[in-house]
């Protein structure tokens, strides 16, 4: 069978410091315009990045491309040893180990709290009805919501509703989990409880690349921040580092904007 | 002389009401089965069977329902192709319902969030349960109200079959009105029986439309 995925060695626990995700000059071209510029990024197991920059940097588009929600035009991605290539086998493994979190919660409306978290491990993981529900009810208290499992999403807060998209992606217990802005919607009331349930993934040991504009999270989690602007990484650096003395004078201007507003 | 209207010619009227709703029904499901088709390929990632969809739409949205009867039952006789009145009639019901509510279909499916599709694919689910599971129970809900519209048109669009001699009930209707020289009375009834049959299919849609238009955020 001429398929990437059956070429490359499968080792079933790659060593530690062995990077998860690794993007290679990847290039992505809305018409004309070049929205991510010959990005490089490897993310290690059990690392958690944050990615910052101003609106139209290109970084929810950086994470689109990691499950695929967006197709690059050059370059390379390869998810815990999977190619992304053009072959449906290869985007459905790594969307299966890829969780994300939206910034508009996407909820499946139609169905309760329960019904989100275990369609996607029935229908794509193939388990039995008793063990996703099993699997659900530990997400879901876990992101401490499970008194709510019965309700449709309509019936929670936003801050609730994202706490559920939270465990129903934590439902296919994927390697990877991608945040892409998913404060931006809520009440300012409402963040802290769903930074609170990010900041509790990551003491687990998730890794987790966030795109956020909440500064005090990514002091608090992120082994790296990573500053994007016009579609290019122009700095990385530990939150320390960076929040103290970021280099990149967009960086500069783009921290004073940000933090001028705690 | 002819015939007062009687027992007889009320059974002959429920006769005919039997081929409207047989009819009616064949459509729909015809139509329901044919629409659902239409929608996901008008919905697809592929430019030529959207492409080919569309063209089928628009012939038989932008054409008469008279006409596609009669090209159906009279043009396949030409070809050789002798069918009983009602498959054909059938036929040319079926594909007028597909086009008809595989576009109304195909609206709702688009009209869903963009984020929908996106979280079942991140999700990793693939076509069909994507479209089974998340995207259509949505969609139909969205597009009940209009789907019920259409099945009222279904309904009275079937008195159309009577020009390839089929006897339903507006044709039944011009039976008896010929025989009982009472066309007024004749028709009066005739239309009480599409009203009964109508109204409440219409009310039922009101009520639909108005649910979803109360929960819709």
């Amino acid at each position: 069978m001429q398929d990437t995925s059956v070429m490359r060695p499968t080792v079933p626990a790659a060593p530690a410091g062995d990077p998860l995700i690794v993007m290679e000059a990847v290039n992505k071209w809305y018409g004309t315009y070049h929205a991510l510029r010959d990005v490089n990024l490897s993310v290690g197991r059990g690392e958690k990045i944050v990615l910052c920059g101003p609106s139209g940097s290109g970084k929810s588009t950086l994470i689109r491309c990691i499950n695929q929600l967006e197709t690059i035009k050059s370059g390379s991605i390869t998810v815990d040893g999977t190619r992304l290539d053009d072959s449906s086998r290869s985007v459905d493994a790594v969307r299966s180990e890829v969780g994300m979190v939206f910034q508009s919660f996407n909820l499946f409306p139609h169905m309760t709290v329960l019904q989100n978290c275990t369609l996607a491990p029935m229908r794509v993981r193939g388990i039995a009805a008793a063990q996703a529900e099993a699997t659900a009810r530990r997400y879901l208290e876990r992101v401490r919501i499970a008194e709510h499992a019965h309700k449709y999403p309509a019936q929670l807060s936003g801050g609730q509703q994202q706490r559920v998209a939270i465990a129903r992606a934590l439902c296919m217990e994927p390697k990877v989990m991608l945040f892409d802005e998913p404060t931006s919607a809520l009440d300012p009331e409402m963040v802290k409880e769903v930074l609170d349930t990010m900041v509790g993934l990551a003491r687990d040991g998730m890794t987790m690349v966030c795109v956020t504009h909440e500064m005090g999270f990514a002091r608090q989690v992120a082994d790296r921040v990573i500053f994007m602007a016009e579609g290019e990484i122009l700095e990385q650096a530990d939150p320390e580092t960076f929040f103290r003395s970021p280099r990149h004078p967009r960086a500069r201007s783009f921290l004073g904007e940000i933090l001028a507003h705690h | 002389m002819g015939n007062s209207f009687g027992l007889g010619e009320l059974g002959f009227l429920i006769q005919g009401l039997k081929w409207t709703v047989l009819l009616a029904a064949i459509a729909f499901i015809g139509g329901g089965i044919g629409g659902l088709g239409v929608a996901l390929a008008r919905t697809s990632t592929s430019w030529g069977l959207r492409r080919a969809m569309a063209g089928y739409i628009a012939v038989f949205q932008g054409t008469p329902l008279l006409m596609q009867l009669f090209v159906i039952y009279y043009g396949l006789g030409l070809i050789g192709l002798t069918l009983p009145a009602w498959l054909a009639v059938a036929i040319a019901f079926t594909l007028h319902a597909s086009a008809f509510l595989g576009e109304i279909w195909r609206g709702a499916i688009e009209a869903l969030p963009k984020g929908q599709f996106e979280a079942a694919r991140a999700l990793g689910l693939h076509y069909v349960p994507q479209m089974r599971d998340v995207i259509l129970p949505q969609a139909l809900r969205i597009a009940l109200p209009a789907t019920v519209g259409f099945l009222v048109q279904l309904i009275k669009g079937t008195s159309l079959a009577a020009i390839v001699g089929f006897i339903e009930l507006a044709r039944a209707g011009q039976i008896v009105s010929n025989q009982t020289y009472a066309p007024l009375f004749v028709f009066t009834v005739v239309g009480a029986i599409y009203f009964a049959l109508c109204w409440p299919l219409s009310l039922y849609g009101m009520h639909i439309e108005n649910r979803i238009s109360r929960t819709a955020r």
